[in-house]
C-alpha cells in the first residue's frame, strides 16, 4: 500500500486542503499540524499558481495572497520538510502543472521524496497527458493521483485501473467552491471505480458540511475532500485560523467516522 | 533557439513537441467529441458547402488582394501585396473561425456559444455568428480591454451578447481564456466553447487554424494569378496567432516562401513590458496545451503588455511554436511606436487604417521589403480594420478625443 493509501486505514478518510504559503509558510506550517491533530487523514498543499483555471474565487484568490506573500515552490518543499519532521500524516501537492514542468519532472520528483511528499495531483493534467510524467513519479515512489468526474463516463474505468494512491472524484462540474447541492450519481462512480481496482476513492468539489460528507460516503465513497470551505476560513481569521480549522476537520471527521 | 528539423504535417494531439489536451478531466469527453464531430463534418459535403455559402454571401469572401503601390514605390523593395481581411464582415479575419466554428456547435447539437476575446473583434465575431445562426452567446473580456475597447462591448450587446468583464489575474485576455474555460468546464451540455485563436487543447489549434487557411487558400491563387510567382514571404502578426497561421498555412509548402510572424514588443522586449513570447518566453504547459509562454523562474504565467489588446497574450499557438523549434518560419517583436508609426504611415499612403494589431506586421515590413529586390513580391496581412483602435492612438498621441 503506498503511504497517500494509507490515509484510507482509520475508517473513512477526511482529506483537507490548504493553498501553501497562505498567509505566510509558518502560518501553512501551523493550519497543517492542526488539521493533522483535529483527525484530518490526508492533506493537499496547494502550490499557488497564477492562473489557476480549475478554482472558484475562494482558492483563486488564496493562490493570490500567497504568491503575493511570497510563496515559491522551494518554500513549499520546505514547508513540507518541516511538517514531516513532526507528523506521518500523508501529505500531497495539488498544483498545476506548469510549475512542475518548468521545474523539471524529475527534479521535481526527486525533491518530493527527499521532502517526504507522498502524492501530486494535478487538475491540467488528464489521465493521457500523465504518460510524460508518470513513470518517474513512480520511480520516486510519488503517487500522480489521477481525477475522474461527472462527465467521464466510461472513462472512468481505465483512469480507476490505472489509479496510484487514490482516486478522486469531482463531485460536480464547474470549478472548485462550496455548493449547497450536489446531484451527480455519485454511488455509480465508486461502484465503477471499486469494480476494477483496489484504490480507496475520494469526492471532492462542492463538499463542506458534515452532512454531505455523511451521505457522500455513504454512497460508497471511501473519503471526502475539503478545499474551498477551509480555504475561506483561512480567508477569515487569517493567521488566527488554526483552531478554527481544526474544530472544522474534527467534525468532519466526526461526520464521516 | 530553433533546431532546423523539418516541419511534417501535425500528428494526433501533438504538433511536433507542442500541443497536446492538458486540460481537467471534466472537458476530457467533450474534447474527444469535438474532435470527433470535427473529424466527421470537415469534409462533410453539406458542412462545406454552408460553411463557404456564408463566406462568400455573407462574410464578403473571397477577401482582395490588394496591389499597396504607394507603399511599393515608397519603400523601393519588393511588390507589397496586402491581404483585406479587414474588408471582412465584422472587419476582421475572426469571421473566418467563428463562421465554421459556430456551424460545428449546431452539428453538435449545441444551442449556445461562449468566446474570450481581447480586442473585441472575436467577441464581436462570435456575437454577429450566434445572431445569424440563432445560438445564445456570451463573451468574456478582461475589465482592461472593455475599458481599452468600449464601443466593441456595445457593439457585441447590440448584437444579442452577454459581456462578462472579467476582474481577475491582469484583467486582459489570458483571464478572459481562464474565465471562459471555468464557464465551459461548468456548462458542457448545450455550450461549445469558440476559442478565438490556434492556441488550446488539441483539436482547437487544428480547428481554428483550418478555417482560418482560406486566408492562404486564396491569397497563393490570387498572387499566382497577379505576379505569376510565388511571394519571398508573407507576414502576418501573432498574438495567438490565427490570422499568422491562416497566412501561413498553404505556403508551408514552398520552402522558397519566408513566413514571418510579428509579435508584440510592447515597450520593448529589454522592457518587462511586452507580450513578446517567441522572443522572450519559455517552453510551458498552460491553457491547454504545451507551447511556449512568457514566465517567471517559477512557472507562473508573466503579466505580458502591449497596445495592442488583441497580441496582449503570454503564449502563443502550439503550431506556431513548432514551426519555429523547425524553423520554418521566424517570429520578429515589434515596439508599441513602431505599430502606432506603421498604423499612420498606411493611413497616409494607402488610405487604410488597419488594426493596432496588424500594424505590428506594417512596421516590420517597413525595413523588410526595402531590403529585398524589386522583382520579389511579399503579401502583409492585414488581419483587421482600425476604426476601434481611432481613440486609444488619439490617446497615445496625446490628443484628447470624447467618443
Amino acid at each position: 500500500m503506498s503511504k497517500t493509501a494509507s490515509a484510507f486505514r482509520n475508517g473513512k478518510a477526511f482529506i483537507g486542503f490548504v493553498t501553501g504559503g497562505d498567509p505566510t509558510i509558518a502560518k501553512s506550517e501551523e493550519f497543517i499540524l492542526a488539521m493533522a491533530e483535529a483527525g484530518t487523514d490526508l492533506i493537499e498543499i496547494g502550490i499557488p499558481f497564477s492562473d489557476p483555471i480549475a478554482e472558484g474565487p475562494v482558492i483563486q484568490e488564496a493562490n493570490l495572497r500567497a504568491l503575493s506573500a511570497g510563496a515559491t515552490v522551494e518554500k513549499l518543499f520546505g514547508l513540507v520538510q518541516s511538517v514531516r519532521e513532526k507528523i506521518q500524516t500523508p501529505l500531497v501537492f495539488l498544483t498545476y502543472l506548469n510549475p512542475v514542468y518548468h521545474y523539471g519532472y524529475e527534479a521535481f520528483c526527486k525533491r518530493c521524496a527527499e521532502v517526504g511528499l507522498d502524492g501530486l495531483i494535478i487538475p491540467d493534467m488528464p489521465f493521457e497527458e500523465q504518460e510524460e510524467l508518470r513513470s518517474i513519479a513512480d520511480s520516486f515512489g510519488v503517487d500522480l493521483i489521477s481525477l475522474v468526474a461527472p462527465t467521464s463516463e466510461a472513462r472512468v474505468t481505465e483512469i480507476a485501473a490505472a489509479a496510484r494512491g487514490f482516486l478522486y472524484i469531482v463531485s460536480s462540474m464547474g470549478v472548485t467552491g462550496v455548493r449547497s447541492e450536489i446531484t451527480t450519481d455519485l454511488g455509480a462512480i465508486c461502484t465503477r471505480a471499486h469494480a476494477v481496482s483496489d484504490v480507496p476513492v475520494a469526492v471532492g468539489f462542492g463538499v463542506h458540511s458534515p452532512a454531505q460528507a455523511a451521505a457522500i460516503t455513504a454512497a460508497g465513497a471511501d473519503g471526502v475532500i475539503v478545499g474551498s470551505a477551509i480555504v475561506k476560513l483561512c480567508a477569515e481569521y487569517g493567521a488566527g485560523a488554526a483552531p478554527y480549522l481544526a474544530d472544522y476537520c474534527r467534525a468532519m471527521k466526526a461526520a464521516i467516522s | 533557439m530553433p533546431t532546423q528539423q523539418t516541419y511534417t504535417q501535425p500528428i494526433g494531439t501533438r504538433y511536433g513537441g507542442f500541443g497536446g489536451q492538458y486540460i481537467p478531466e471534466t472537458l476530457m469527453n467533450e474534447i474527444h467529441a469535438l474532435e470527433a464531430a470535427y473529424a466527421k463534418y470537415k469534409d462533410d459535403p453539406d458542412f462545406t458547402a454552408e460553411l463557404a455559402a456564408l463566406f462568400g454571401d455573407y462574410a464578403g469572401r473571397p477577401s482582395l488582394l490588394y496591389y499597396a503601390e504607394k507603399m511599393t514605390s515608397d519603400l523601393g523593395g519588393a511588390k507589397v501585396y496586402l491581404k483585406r481581411e479587414d474588408l471582412n464582415h465584422t472587419g476582421s479575419h475572426k469571421i473566418n473561425n467563428v463562421l465554421g466554428q459556430t456551424l460545428l456547435a449546431k452539428r453538435m447539437g449545441k444551442t449556445r456559444i461562449i468566446a474570450e476575446t481581447g480586442a473585441g473583434q472575436h467577441g464581436v465575431a462570435a456575437a454577429t455568428a450566434a445572431a445569424l445562426l440563432d445560438m445564445e452567446c456570451e463573451i468574456f473580456m478582461g475589465r482592461e480591454d472593455t475599458e481599452r475597447q468600449a464601443l466593441n462591448v456595445y457593439r457585441m450587446e447590440l448584437l444579442g451578447a452577454k459581456v462578462n468583464a472579467v476582474d481577475s489575474g491582469t484583467k486582459t485576455l489570458k483571464d478572459a481564456v481562464n474565465e471562459a474555460m471555468r464557464e465551459w468546464v461548468s456548462r458542457t451540455y448545450d455550450t461549445h466553447y469558440v476559442l478565438g485563436s490556434v492556441m488550446g487543447p488539441h483539436p482547437f489549434p487544428q480547428i481554428v487554424r483550418d478555417f482560418q487557411s482560406v486566408i492562404s487558400k486564396e491569397a497563393r491563387g490570387q498572387i499566382l494569378e497577379k505576379e505569376g510567382k510565388l511571394p519571398a514571404a508573407v507576414m502576418a502578426c501573432v498574438g495567438g496567432g490565427s490570422n499568422a497561421m491562416g497566412m501561413f498555412y498553404h505556403f508551408i509548402p514552398d520552402a522558397q516562401v519566408k513566413l514571418i510572424g510579428c509579435e508584440a514588443a510592447g515597450r520593448g522586449i529589454d522592457t518587462p513590458l511586452h507580450a513578446a513570447t517567441v522572443a522572450k518566453g519559455e517552453k510551458g504547459v498552460f491553457h491547454g496545451m504545451k507551447s511556449l509562454f512568457c514566465q517567471n523562474d517559477e512557472g507562473q504565467i508573466a503579466p505580458v503588455y502591449s497596445i495592442s489588446a488583441g497580441l496582449d497574450y503570454p503564449g502563443i499557438g502550439p503550431e506556431h511554436a513548432y514551426l519555429y523549434e523547425s524553423g520554418r518560419a521566424s517570429y520578429v517583436p515589434v515596439t508599441d511606436d513602431e505599430a502606432v508609426h506603421a498604423f499612420e504611415y498606411l493611413a497616409r499612403t494607402e488610405g487604410i487604417i488597419c488594426a493596432i494589431e496588424s500594424a505590428h506586421a506594417v512596421a516590420h515590413a517597413l525595413n523588410y521589403v526595402p531590403t529585398l529586390p524589386k522583382e520579389e513580391n511579399v503579401i502583409l496581412c492585414l488581419s483587421g480594420r482600425g476604426d476601434k483602435d481611432v481613440a486609444a492612438i488619439a490617446r497615445y498621441k496625446g490628443v484628447d478625443i470624447h467618443e
